[in-house]
């Protein structure tokens, strides 16, 4: 294999674009922060910018690797961020009604209740997403604006602060010298992977979310698979929601996982899956919520004020959406470049573009004439 | 074949029953609304009327403390109808407290200079939304996202603190009352009402009015009826934005304030005052007057749970919440009933 | 009948899609006042004509003329305003606004910009009313059924030449497939308006996959054949097996040469039986019986229901009547589910929309059937799924050869044979083809039905379509006849069964 090959298959792998901006992201620091990549043993932990980035980032990948789920099928899930609420609420004020609170029963039993409710959750999202045939953005609107309140019920309004060691292990506590969180994302991570390309889980997901209509005429029982990618997101927002409560110590029903569902969609984006369902990368979503964490602590380190943080991330969104969309890629690139490197690319083309039908050359004009057809009848 | 002389089934099928067009009927949504409304004020009087309930100020109040409010989700009415979805109402009303605070305040700008330019941003935002939705075919929800983290972040940039007003001309305005007789209404409910006056008239006596609805029932035909749906869409968020720009003055003018975490989320009230008020969230149906309702249902909710006492204000969301739930499950059912 | 002049004159148009030829070298005439049939079998080029016509498509050569003018539509929106309105299958149509609204919408009665309510219902009820119909124009559209928002957005199109058409009002209708989903009545209702607009000077072209309509209210039809002119001739001269004929386009002497069906007559016992299914508006209640190893094939016209039919016994759609037995067993066929679990494969006509996952790749695709069979649970082991993938893709000569190619980018033969592919992968006991040759190349097109003769001779019971009938006489053991959604006849192949006597039994409806 010749080196430029090489180099093709490098770049049109899918991990190459969000890996190359983590990257670069990262070595931005540098100049800022020379020892940006050292990484200290103080009083048997690890510290370090790395460390820390994959600390606080931890809630965010959860969140994120759950939704890549639920937008590989072609929907879309609005209500972690409340869920993040509802679950830390649960197992706080659980745990701060113990006389022992950092009774192990306790607190497990706290993080169970907070689950439970999670996956209700999601179980009624996915109810009316696939049962009851509601526009997955409108249907988890529900929890959204609702379930902040419910969180802040669960709370009385307060901030419930605990003091619980064992529950503070989950957030903040360190274990082999490595933050507790970063094997929580791990094994989170792993179990998705195992689940969905072990199993047939993901075939089946990327299959409901690229052609709704010939699944279900190939026997997928799309509803099941609805529900539990959207049960499956819930739970990934609650261990979310364990972890935020933890790292604090506390429960802010108001606060918490704020804005998250939408970092943890840019997370998703960016990462290469597309918003309109089918293909999916667990791993480019990992990368994605990296890149998202990166951008918070270099716009940090660099010294620009912190409260441009907003203003880059929607510069991100803005860019890598332009990027996404066909119809900009032809505008800039020109039509070919526009084809060639769309998520979609491939799939209709003769649908949509107006109706020129890209039969290929050995085709007979019968498929000329079926690809216009398809418009009007 | 033989030639029937009347066709039964044509004839049949052409006069709806009586119960299926009062079913079927656009209105009936915003009926709901108002009589919703009329219980639960009815309620409210009943339970508190020894509370001073029954005070025309009460009512008066709604309007008054809810005219951001009501502004802003006749600019997400727009929105909606046309079948999209605007995610940074919140944002760009926080953007511009923060940017009339901070150009009254800090570079001692007069207010009628300030206003034209507040509009004016939020227009101009508005537009460009509405420009890369339809030049790029992106999904309203993510280029509206991109907004919500650009006006928010854009406020912090002017000023992490908060700004507060001290104008003279700002605060005189905040104090006026335009009386009613048995009470009065602030400035601000006033132009909150000429602006829901303006949009009925907009949407249901202009040719860019009816082609909101257009886009919203059927896109693709809307196109194929030679209508420029293109400048209709950019159009609608254009409007949006300079609705929630307008908002946003009125609750600098309610607060005296700049803050950039002011209206944090309110476009989730904006969506549910909306829906609650009988628009389709798929778009194409609804009524601007049915905002004004959803709008009073949940400044009613605030009031009641105010009144009650013991309530906290959290209920607010979880009835929101489940206000919200009630009705996309009704549009569902009626949806669901047209198809068959 | 003395010609006058053509209102509209289509010569040498011609019309390419990257370089295959739609159309080549068509003439079209359209005489004020006349219904004109444009008859055609897939690929024949009517959409693509009518496109041309509409300003959908641009002109790679020829011209068009209207009025005596020579005219180039660049837009549906030009031709429009110089006459020409066009009313698709599908009621593009706003359903959330009133009748009277959709008649006007974009050119409503303003004054200082504001819409002026009363007159525009005032004007919308007298055009209603001057087309004789009895609608209520304040009413939504989507209170009214189908049959009737066809009216309106005929309506529509009539009306909006008087107000764009600078006074000389539409000139010619076009109305491509109005009356695929309408009852006897509706039909009666549509036609009895198309007669009155005639009858008012307009120019109507008309679509209809039904024969009967097309004898009971067109003057003239022109046939198309894989984009070229085969003929134009008055409704009266012309009876339907010449009308057929044309459009298959094989004299009937030819076709019996190519006559050389499979003659085995060792089928098994009944495999499938259905009774009186059937669902309204796709194809009325029919009896079917498919025997072990038996090809069924069904011939019928574009539009005839043989699509249809194949759905239903998939459960693809509900049947609102009627009932399937699989193997002795009754099969509720609600979902397509319940047909797979009864052992029934489906590759749909649509391979892109309705077949393929076109992001997935080959491998992907093939064992996508099995895999939803088993469940998410249960994934196919690895050595045994590329096993399965290599032998299939083999056997079936997919190229490329690799498994990891996306299907997407797949020529339209090799995605066929990657959809039966999923399907044999399944081994179920009937496999139903919807024009499995359709768009692919001739190799490929052998290939496939070669398949289905092995496929037979090894049990498995085939249910064929095609619109090609020396493709099905070729292979089926018993053929259906379709016509005009029903299921006209069924017939057992043998000698004395020759393509002319099925085109009979298509152009007449009955078999003796």
């Amino acid at each position: 294999m010749s080196t430029p090959s090489r180099w093709r298959a490098l770049t049109h792998h899918h991990l190459f674009w969000p890996t190359a901006v983590l990257v670069l992201l990262l070595l931005v620091n540098v100049p800022f922060t020379p020892d940006f990549f050292s990484i200290k043993m103080t009083g048997g932990h690890l510290y370090g910018s790395l460390v820390s980035i994959v600390l606080f980032g931890s809630p965010l990948i959860l969140v994120a690797v759950g939704m890549t789920l639920v937008i590989a099928t072609g929907g879309i899930d609005l209500s972690v961020g409340a869920v993040v609420a509802i679950t830390g609420a649960l197992a706080c004020s659980y745990i701060s009604d113990q006389a022992d609170q950092s009774a192990l029963s306790g607190v497990l039993l706290a993080m169970g209740i907070g689950l439970l409710a999670a996956v209700v959750c999601g179980l009624w999202n996915g109810f009316l997403v696939a049962r009851m045939g509601i526009q997955p953005i409108i249907a988890t609107l529900i929890i959204m604006v609702a379930g902040r309140g419910v969180a802040q019920l669960i709370t009385d309004g307060q901030i419930i602060t605990i003091n619980s060691e064992p529950y503070k292990l989950i957030g903040g506590g360190y274990w082999l010298t490595l933050p507790f969180s970063i094997f929580v994302v791990a094994v989170v991570v792993a179990i998705t992977v195992a689940l969905t390309r072990k199993t047939a889980l993901g075939l089946l997901v990327e299959s409901v979310g690229g052609n709704a209509e010939a699944s279900r005429l190939v026997g997928i029982r799309s509803r099941r698979i609805k529900i539990m990618v959207y049960v499956f997101c819930a739970l990934c927002a609650g261990i979310a929601g364990l972890m935020i409560s933890s790292n604090t110590s506390a429960a802010d029903g108001n606060n918490a996982g704020l804005w998250i569902e939408l970092d943890a969609i840019l997370a998703v984006v960016i990462g290469g899956t597309s918003l309109l369902g089918g293909r999916f990368s667990i791993g480019g979503t990992v990368v994605g919520a990296l890149v998202i964490q990166t951008l918070t602590t270099t716009i940090y380190t660099i010294g620009v004020p912190t409260q441009t943080n907003l203003v880059f991330k929607a510069a991100v969104v803005i860019v890598v959406c332009l990027l996404q969309s066909p119809k900009f890629r032809a505008k800039v690139f020109g039509a070919k470049f526009g084809a060639r490197f769309g998520p979609k690319s491939g799939s209709t083309p003769g649908a949509k573009d107006g109706g020129k039908p890209a039969a290929a050359p050995s085709e007979t004009a019968a498929t000329t004439e079926a690809a216009p057809q398809m418009e009007v009848s | 074949m033989t030639t029937t002389t009347q066709p039964p089934a044509a004839t049949d099928s052409r006069t709806p029953s009586r119960a299926a067009r009062l079913l079927g009927d656009r209105r009936l949504p915003v009926l709901v609304t108002a009589l919703l409304f009329l219980v639960m004020y009815v309620a409210g009087l009943s339970r508190y009327v020894n509370y001073g309930f029954a005070e025309p100020q009460v009512f008066m109040n709604l309007f008054i403390d809810n005219s951001y409010l009501l502004v802003a989700a006749v600019g997400a009415t727009f929105v909606i109808l046309s079948g999209g979805i605007d995610l940074s109402v919140g944002s760009l009303i926080g953007f511009t407290t923060m940017l009339t605070a901070w150009l009254v305040e800090r570079q001692g700008l007069p207010l009628v200079v300030v206003v034209p330019i507040a509009l004016g941003v939020g227009a101009f935002g508005g537009f460009l939304m509405g420009y890369v939705i339809h030049n790029f075919e992106i999904q309203p929800f993510i280029v509206t996202l991109a907004g919500l983290f650009l006006f928010r972040g854009l406020c912090l940039v002017i000023s992490k603190e908060s700004i507060s007003i001290g104008d003279s001309t700002v605060s005189s305005l905040a104090q006026t009352q335009v009386s009613l007789g048995a009470g009065f209404l602030s400035v601000g409910a006033v132009i909150a009402l000429v602006v829901l006056a303006g949009a009925f008239y907009v949407l249901h006596y202009t040719r860019f009015g009816r082609r909101v609805y257009a886009i919203g029932g059927n896109e693709q035909s809307a196109m194929l009826m030679g209508l420029p749906q293109g400048g209709t869409k950019i159009a609608v968020y254009t409007v949006s934005g300079f609705c929630s720009a307008l908002a946003g003055l009125l609750f600098t003018l309610y607060i005296q304030s700049g803050d950039p975490l002011h209206a944090t989320g309110m476009e989730l009230d904006a969506i549910a005052a909306v829906v609650i008020g009988g628009t389709l969230l798929t778009g194409g149906s609804g009524y601007v007057v049915g905002t004004l309702f959803g709008v009073l249902v949940l400044g009613l909710i605030k009031s009641i749970i105010q009144f009650e006492g013991t309530l906290s204000s959290w209920w607010t969301k979880i009835a929101t919440g489940v206000l919200l739930c009630a009705f996309i499950l009704i549009q569902r059912a009626m949806t669901a009933r047209k198809k068959t | 009948m003395a010609e006058p002049r053509p209102v509209l004159e289509m010569t040498g148009i011609v019309k390419e899609f990257s370089g295959v030829r739609a159309l080549s070298g068509v003439d079209f005439r359209l005489f004020p006042g006349e219904i004109h049939a444009l008859m055609g079998e897939n690929g024949a080029g009517k959409s693509t004509l009518i496109k041309v016509l509409t300003g959908v498509y641009s002109l790679d050569g020829g011209t068009i003329t209207l009025d005596g003018k020579s005219v180039l539509f660049g837009s549906p929106l030009q031709a429009q305003q110089a006459g020409i309105s066009t009313v698709y299958q599908e009621v593009n149509l706003c359903p959330n606004l009133s009748v009277a609204e959709n008649i006007f919408i974009g050119r409503e009665p303003t004054r200082a910009g504001r819409i002026q309510w009363k007159r525009l219902r005032r004007e919308a009820a007298e055009l209603v009313d001057r087309l004789g119909l009895d609608i209520d124009v304040t009413a939504p559209l989507s209170s009214y059924p189908l049959a009737v928002q066809q009216l309106v957005a005929i309506v529509r199109s009539v009306s909006t030449g008087d107000n764009l058409g600078g006074g000389s009002g539409t000139k010619v209708l076009v109305l491509d497939e109005p009356t695929s989903s309408l009852d006897r009545g509706e039909v009666q209702e549509l036609f009895r308006l198309m007669r009155q607009l005639k009858d008012e000077g307009v120019a109507i072209l008309f679509v209809s996959h039904f024969l009967d309509q097309i004898y009971e209210v067109c003057d003239r039809m022109t046939v198309l054949r894989n984009g070229t002119l085969v003929g134009e001739h008055m409704v009266a001269d012309l009876d339907q097996v010449g009308l057929v004929q044309l459009m298959i386009g094989k004299e009937l002497d030819q076709l019996e040469e190519l006559h050389d069906q499979q003659l085995r007559a060792d089928v098994g016992e009944s495999l499938l039986h259905a009774e009186g299914l059937g669902r309204v508006g796709a194809i009325d209640p029919f009896d079917l019986e498919i025997k072990k190893g038996e090809v069924v094939g069904l011939a019928g016209l574009l539009g005839s229901g043989r699509t249809e039919l194949a759905r239903l016994l998939f459960g693809a759609d509900q049947p609102d009547s009627g009932k399937v037995t699989i193997g002795g067993k009754q099969v509720s066929m609600s979902a397509p589910n319940d047909a797979i679990g009864a052992g029934v494969a489906f590759c749909s006509e649509n391979r892109k929309t309705e077949g393929l996952v076109p992001d997935l790749t080959v491998r992907e695709n093939i064992i996508l059937a099995l895999q939803a069979a088993r469940g998410w649970t249960r994934p196919i082991p690895a050595s045994q799924r590329d096993e399965l993938v290599a032998k299939y893709i083999k056997a079936l000569d997919i190229r490329p050869a690799n498994p990891e190619a996306r299907v997407g980018q797949l020529s339209g033969g090799n995605q066929q044979k990657v959809l039966l592919a999923r399907w044999l992968i399944t081994q179920p006991k009937l496999l139903i083809l919807d024009e499995p040759t359709r768009g692919i190349d001739v190799g490929a097109k052998a290939e496939i039905q070669k398949l289905v003769v092995s496929l037979s001779e090894d049990g498995m019971s085939v249910l064929y379509i095609a619109a090609e009938l020396e493709e099905v006489l070729r292979l089926s053991h018993t053929i259906g006849v379709l016509r005009d959604r029903r299921l006209v006849a069924q017939i057992a192949n043998g000698p004395e069964i020759t393509p002319s006597r099925i085109l009979e039994t298509i152009a007449s409806g009955e078999h003796e």
